[in-house]
């Protein structure tokens, strides 16, 4: 399986990335933002970090870069983009996941563990992973998903709703929301479920020695969906 | 504008040095020149008072690739990898402008890292406020991590360790030292000795602009009432801009067109430039009107001092510059061809087609001043006698919650979690244990570091104090299973021109000497901060010492939290009892008088070095050092962080139970063992003649005293961990 990075001034979740998908079998391609064209790829990835300092808006600058209209063009014929943090407020930004991403409800920028619960398994990305819970990482500061309630309908009825923080029994619960979001949202889809946005890192859980090893988990079924 | 003694004196410059400012240069200096020996001369950039000390500390080892004297020290790590590291203090911006000061710190010192060629791979900080009743503390400390967090996370460079206290000595100038690792290629470690005649000369990064002007001298002087007035000299930072320079810069280093590199720190264009030029002997020209500038009609002056941050100076080889610029333009990044550099061993700056500054390298360099300030040597205080009476009624769970919730030994979790400590997919070791460690990537060998101090010990009797830092650091490396290798000091003082202070400083470098040549543990790097005062009144001397230690296969490291029930808890050192100036005599007897915990350099090596045999053998499961707070503290810890409780019995020595549990001696570990092990271990202890006591059996959730006294490690966890939450949301 091919995938590709892309890297934006300011990234600095992309090396992390890269080192995640090819540790669990992919050949990755690391793309400039600069560049018109993507080289032929099964997952598009938009990684973490701080895409133009985060200066206007989380993201949005990015969403305006030349190879990102490679990239929509991508999602709408279907191929799988996934956005992680900074890459989901990109996302946000271009429009192919809907709502907005505010600052955390405290103010502060958070950097832990936390529990997600599965919400939809139609798709390829979560598709036969067993575990209802998976233990991930967050390190953020814009992550307060918001979205109106018109589309937060639309977003349930199509469930387009990815991962919720919850505790390790998958509790979801307010007081398992570390950042303020919309009913505990941390990752939704588009309405094809072919594009992700998420705010944890699975990246930085792919080792017993770092955080965890759910994001093993993730990556492995990852690449067994898109076989 | 004219130069006359007034002026000179108004950039902070003595009468005297004015004097020879002027006999150097055999005529009156013009304006530019001034404010260039004004920010050569300030006690930041010359170390005019602290050079003839820093001499004496050793800074030689068999691991050492650089000492002092460059952008920062460089170790060697093996199979060709080496570590890049610094420690500097941001002290006075902070305390001016908490967010922008501290930002600005943690900048600053990866650039001095990444100018040398290495990919910065862990940050840490030391942090001190005053107490934390004084109006100021609580904005100080949200705008100082808001800073530290806003620039590393930004970077995306892992923060992996670090160190807060609350001390009333602070509340007029709190102290913000920031510290930065980077790996780099032992083959490729770049220097900034210019060599060459008539190289381009490059100037790289953000532009120009009149912030910060004057930092580097507001750094060495006192805070008096009108310090809001200095705001101004405080730099703003684009961590954004950082992040391009930096992957621009390692760009242009895999090549081979650099000759040498420095970064703009204090004092900016005038100090990266003149560093060049005296290291290489050489001499430098720049146009001036060829500096990329942010604002319209900037002066020489102002560009000269100007303290911009990201910004970077190269001399480059013939040639090289269109490639060069196709790189930084990549990045979106400023790139001029300011000036040469030249055989006349000046600093000669043009401005409009005219010469505007015309300075022997040597009269701003090693002409500069040297102070043999006078010092007063401190006495030893004496012991306290603490009467059984005042302690008799002490109930011991009540005293280790208070401990637990004391602002200098509580779970700072609050300012971590603000931090990324994960990004870059390394970092095996978070904060809140003794040591940060993060692996070489894509190697088995994991790196760890700490930061310490002890203003305390340091203030009781500075010798003491200064071995003391440099031996917990040792020992906060040893507990993670690292080797210790290095160090990096950040030497924070009051005014050197007060014989009290000036004394301080002189024994604690004497203390940190002699530690460290007897640990074998060189100084490879640091800074120094005076005038940490405010009016009459300095901070308590206060200085850090960043360690840095080699752990050859990840896999071996230790962690504190206590691991399995049934497990045996022995602790390493003896103890004899010393509870003057420990946290307990402190803030629980309210004693301030007496001496520090004595330092035995002998036993500290000796029993560090057996531990690390122990943790080779794989014999240990955790492993604490005992520190503030004494062995009851630190084996909470361990309960707390491992979510398991422990059944102590105090060995019958002939001290009391309060002294034994809560006294500060040094060189001292708790460790674990499984229990058939204990054999084996008892063994390597005695052969090594490290004394040991038996402590107690790991069980579930309680902890017992003498099977008397207990109390759930729920509690425990409450008190150590809701403080700060509590103190930082009221």
């Amino acid at each position: 399986m091919k995938s590709s990075v892309i890297t934006f001034p300011g990234s600095n979740c992309d090396r992390d990335m890269d080192v995640a998908l090819k540790k669990f079998g992919f050949k990755n391609k690391m793309v400039w933002h600069d560049d018109n064209e993507l080289p032929k790829s099964d997952l598009i990835v938009l990684p973490g970090g701080f895409s133009y300092g985060d200066y206007l808006r989380c993201g949005s600058m990015a969403s305006k870069s030349k190879i990102m209209h490679s990239v929509i063009n991508f999602a709408n014929s279907g191929g799988m983009v996934m956005g992680i943090c900074n890459g989901f407020q990109i996302l946000v930004e271009t429009g192919l996941v809907p709502g907005v991403l505010l600052r955390n409800k405290y103010l502060e920028f958070i950097c832990k563990n936390v529990f997600v619960k599965i919400k939809d398994k139609e798709n390829k990305y979560f598709k036969n992973i067993d575990n209802e819970v998976l233990e991930f990482h967050i390190a953020h500061n814009e992550g307060n998903y918001f979205c109106s309630n018109d589309q937060l309908k639309e977003i349930e009825d199509n469930n387009q709703i990815a991962i919720n923080y919850c505790d390790k029994y998958g509790k979801i619960e307010d007081q398992y929301n570390p950042n303020g979001s919309i009913k505990n949202i941390a990752g939704i889809f588009n309405k094809e479920k072919n594009v992700l946005g998420m705010m944890p890192h699975p990246e930085r859980m792919i080792d017993k020695s770092l955080s965890g090893e759910d994001g093993s988990l993730f990556f492995k079924n990852l690449l067994n969906n898109l076989k | 504008m004219i130069v006359n003694e007034k002026v000179a004196i108004d950039h902070g410059l003595k009468k005297e040095e004015y004097v020879k400012i002027c006999e150097l240069l055999k005529r009156t200096p013009n304006i530019t020149e001034l404010g260039i020996f004004s920010a050569m001369w300030n006690e930041h950039c010359s170390y005019k008072s602290s050079r003839l000390h820093l001499k004496k500390l050793p800074t030689k080892g068999k691991k050492v690739i650089q000492g002092p004297g460059e952008n920062a020290g460089v170790i060697d790590i093996e199979d060709n990898d080496a570590i890049v590291f610094k420690i500097e203090s941001h002290n006075h911006p902070s305390f001016i402008e908490p967010y922008q000061g501290a930002a600005t710190g943690v900048g600053g010192i990866m650039r001095d890292v990444f100018t040398m060629g290495a990919r910065p791979i862990a940050n840490l900080n030391s942090i001190h406020f005053g107490s934390t009743q004084h109006k100021k503390t609580k904005n100080l400390l949200r705008g100082v991590v808001h800073g530290i967090g806003g620039y590393g996370n930004c970077m995306g460079v892992p923060t992996i360790a670090g160190q807060t206290s609350f001390d009333s000595s602070y509340n007029g100038n709190i102290l913000v030292n920031a510290m930065t690792l980077g790996l780099v290629k032992k083959d490729k470690i770049f220097y900034s000795k210019a060599a060459g005649i008539n190289k381009p000369v490059i100037y790289v990064g953000s532009k120009t602009g009149r912030d910060g002007i004057h930092g580097a001298s507001m750094a060495s002087a006192s805070f008096d009432d009108k310090i809001e007035e200095k705001k101004p000299t405080v730099q703003v930072g684009d961590p954004f801009t950082e992040k391009l320079l930096l992957e621009a810069c390692l760009e242009l280093m895999a090549g081979d067109s650099i000759i040498a590199i420095q970064d703009m720190g204090a004092a900016g264009l005038t100090s990266s430039s003149i560093e060049m030029a005296s290291k290489g002997n050489l001499g430098i020209e720049i146009n001036l009107n060829r500096v990329p500038c942010r604002e319209a009609k900037m002066s020489p002056y102002e560009i000269m001092l100007s303290e911009s941050q990201e910004r970077m100076l190269i001399v480059l080889e013939n040639g090289k510059e269109e490639q060069a610029k196709k790189i930084f333009d990549k990045w979106n990044l400023d790139f001029a061809v300011i000036g040469k550099t030249t055989k006349s061993k000046k600093i000669e700056l043009y401005f409009d087609n005219e010469k505007v500054a015309d300075i022997p390298v040597n009269t701003l360099v090693e002409n500069s001043p040297m102070y043999d300030r006078k010092w007063k040597k401190a006495k030893l205080p004496k012991k306290n006698n603490i009467k059984k009476e005042d302690i008799k009624h002490l109930k011991i769970i009540d005293v280790l919650k208070k401990i637990l919730a004391n602002p200098n030994v509580c779970s700072k979790e609050w300012i971590w979690e603000q931090y990324d400590h994960t990004v870059m997919g390394d970092t095996i070791q978070k904060p809140g244990g003794d040591a940060g460690v993060v692996r070489v990537h894509g190697t088995d060998k994991a790196v760890a570091a700490s930061v310490d101090s002890s203003a305390v010990y340091c203030w009781a009797h500075p010798l003491t104090g200064g071995k003391q830092v440099v031996c917990e650091s040792f020992r906060n490396l040893i507990a993670v299973g690292a080797k210790p290798v290095a160090i990096t000091n950040c030497l924070n003082f009051g005014s050197p021109e007060n014989q009290d202070n000036m004394g301080e400083f002189v024994e604690c470098v004497q203390g940190i000497g002699e530690a460290s040549e007897y640990l074998k543990f060189p100084v490879v790097s640091g800074n120094v901060s005076f005038y940490n005062q405010t009016k009459d009144q300095g901070i308590k001397p206060t200085p850090t010492i960043g360690g840095v230690g080699l752990i050859k296969d990840y896999k071996n490291m230790v962690t504190m939290e206590f691991k399995e029930a049934d497990n045996l808890v022995l602790v390493i050192g003896k103890t004899e009892g010393h509870i003057d100036q420990s946290l307990f005599a402190r803030n629980i007897l309210d004693e301030k008088n007496g001496p520090p915990p004595e330092v035995n350099l002998f036993n500290e090596k000796n029993n560090g070095e057996t531990l690390l045999k122990l943790i080779d053998n794989n014999l240990i499961k955790s492993a604490h050092d005992v520190s503030l707070g004494g062995i009851i503290t630190a084996v909470a810890k361990m309960c707390i962080k491992g979510k398991m409780g422990i059944n102590i019995k105090k060995p019958k020595y002939l001290i009391n139970e309060i002294e034994y549990l809560f006294a500060e001696d040094q060189g001292r570990y708790i460790i674990e063992i499984n229990k058939k092990n204990f054999k084996k271990v008892a063994d390597i202890l005695n052969k090594n003649a490290v004394h040991f006591d038996e402590l107690g059996t790991i069980i579930e959730n309680e902890l017992y005293i003498n099977d008397k006294t207990k109390v759930t490690i729920d509690e425990l966890s409450t008190s150590n961990k809701s403080w700060l939450k509590n103190y930082m949301s009221k």
